[in-house]
Parts: C-alpha cells; sequence; structure tokens
C-alpha cells in the first residue's frame, strides 16, 4: 500500500536534520567522556523525534509509541552503563579526555 | 509547533555547546521536555509521558551524578578549554543556519509504500500483542544493564578492599 506524505514531512525532515547534526558535531567536535554521552543523547532525541513523526504522518502513532517506548528503555540502560564505564575511567586516570583511552588494556 | 522545534533545536545546540557540564545536563533535560511537548501535541501520550520522566528526570539524574562525582578542574585549565571549545563549535550554529535554510527550499513530494498492515489502535495492544518480541529484547536488554552496572561498581568495591 503505498500512501503520499503530506508536505509538512520536509518541515520535519529539517528539524531532525538539525538535532541529528547538532548530535553528530557534539560527538565529533568533544575530547570530554561526558559530552560525548550527551552528543549520544541528542542523536538518539532525533531518532525518536522522527519515529514520532513518522507515526503521526502515516497514521500508525500507536506503532511508532511502540517502537519509542523500546528506544527510550534502550537509551535509559546505554546511558547507565556507560556513565558506569566513564566514572570507572575517570578513578583509574583521573581525567575524563578520550584521548587517555588510548592507554586502556584490551 | 514550528517554534516549539526551533526551541528544542536551540536547547540541543545549548546542551551541545555550553561550557558547564551541569548547564548541558540541563539543557539536554530541557530539550527532552520539549520533545514530550511536542509528542503530547501530536497526539503521542504514552511515548510523552515516558520520554518526560525517564529521558527528562532519569537520565539527567544520572548525568548530575556522574558530573558530581567527577572533580572540578582548576579555573585556568576551564578558562583554556573554553577556548578551545568556542574554537571547536563555532561552525556548528552557521552551519545548522545553513541546512535548515537549505532543506526550507525543498518541496519534492515523498511517497512511500507501508510494508506492515495496519496495526493502529490502542498503544497497549500493540505493545503486548505485534510487539512482543521487543518487550522480550527490553527485558533482555535491561538486565543486561543491571549486570553491567553490577560488575562494574564490584570490581571497584573489590579494589577498595
Amino acid at each position: 500500500m503505498a500512501i503520499e506524505i503530506p508536505q509538512s514531512f520536509w518541515l520535519y525532515f529539517t528539524f531532525f536534520a538539525l538535532l541529528a547534526l547538532d548530535g553528530i558535531w557534539c560527538i565529533l567536535a568533544t575530547r570530554n567522556l561526558v559530552r560525548i554521552l550527551i552528543g549520544l543523547e541528542i542523536l538518539m532525541k532525533s531518532v525518536t523525534f522522527f519515529l514520532i513523526v513518522a507515526g503521526y504522518l502515516t497514521g500508525r502513532m500507536a506503532l511508532a509509541q511502540a517502537l519509542v517506548i523500546t528506544v527510550i528503555v534502550i537509551e535509559v540502560v546505554v546511558v547507565v552503563v556507560v556513565a558506569g564505564v566513564i566514572l570507572g575511567f575517570f578513578r583509574e586516570h583521573d581525567s575524563l579526555d578520550v584521548k587517555n583511552t588510548r592507554n586502556m588494556k584490551g | 509547533m514550528t517554534l516549539l522545534l526551533v526551541v528544542l533545536v536551540l536547547a540541543a545546540l545549548w546542551a551541545s555547546m555550553a561550557t558547564a557540564l551541569l548547564r548541558a545536563t540541563l539543557a539536554l533535560a530541557l530539550s527532552s521536555a520539549l520533545l514530550a511537548v511536542f509528542m503530547f501535541s501530536l497526539g503521542a501520550v504514552w511515548a510523552a509521558v515516558i520520554e518526560l520522566s525517564v529521558c527528562a528526570g532519569l537520565i539527567s539524574v544520572v548525568f548530575v551524578s556522574v558530573i558530581s562525582l567527577t572533580e572540578q578542574r582548576p579555573l585556568t585549565e576551564l578558562l583554556a578549554q573554553r577556548k578551545s571549545r568556542l574554537r571547536r563549535f563555532w561552525p556548528l550554529p552557521l552551519l545548522l543556519i545553513a541546512v535548515g535554510v537549505g532543506l526550507s527550499f525543498v518541496h519534492t513530494p515523498v511517497q512511500i509504500a507501508l510494508p506492515l498492515p495496519s496495526g493502529d489502535g490502542d498503544v497497549r495492544t500493540v505493545l503486548w500483542t505485534l510487539r512482543q518480541l521487543d518487550l522480550f529484547g527490553q527485558i533482555m536488554i535491561l538486565l543486561a544493564g543491571v549486570f553491567g552496572v553490577l560488575v562494574l561498581f564490584k570490581k571497584e568495591a573489590k579494589d577498595g578492599d
């Protein structure tokens, strides 16, 4: 079944692109591990945003919400585990600089 | 609606550019809250509630805990870092404006094929009947997260003994 998406798609897509670009830049331009996690969060927000918009434009909001709930659960687990790793890294190296990860074993 | 989305992008931009980590966390919580308002205005009530309580609440608490458990740097180092950050981040607002203006000229009609039969109705029905595998995956991921955190802190306790 093919459907025509309303023109408002491009408005939403613009904001999705801006959010995603912001998140990617934040990840690439910083060396602080907490800031990299913040960038990852912004990137996840753009994905959540676009899922909801997709559900709204295709008339399948219930399915989109179910997927968003799944994404949020995964997001929380990722943030909590990475926060634990960052804390462990800070206690070991007394720094949050990503350059120091080169000295890690493994 | 457009104004709400503009403020959302500005909050996200503030989160990525703020020098102080606590301010960045606050901006991230603000962007989560704005996203929840946007979801609510589109009719995604359940997702909005979970976004607001989990992303704006719980994740902010995790961030604040991490920041409070890591030591603050000396003032001279912070000032040097601010200059370095400004050098790396000043193109970002310009790039966002350029991309936003560029995409505002695109009006190509979009037509998509929907692969799945319409599973619309109540979100609870979809989640518990159509997406059971997702629920199973969520439980597994939650358990993996719990065990991951347990292992991380267990190792720390052993080192401290």
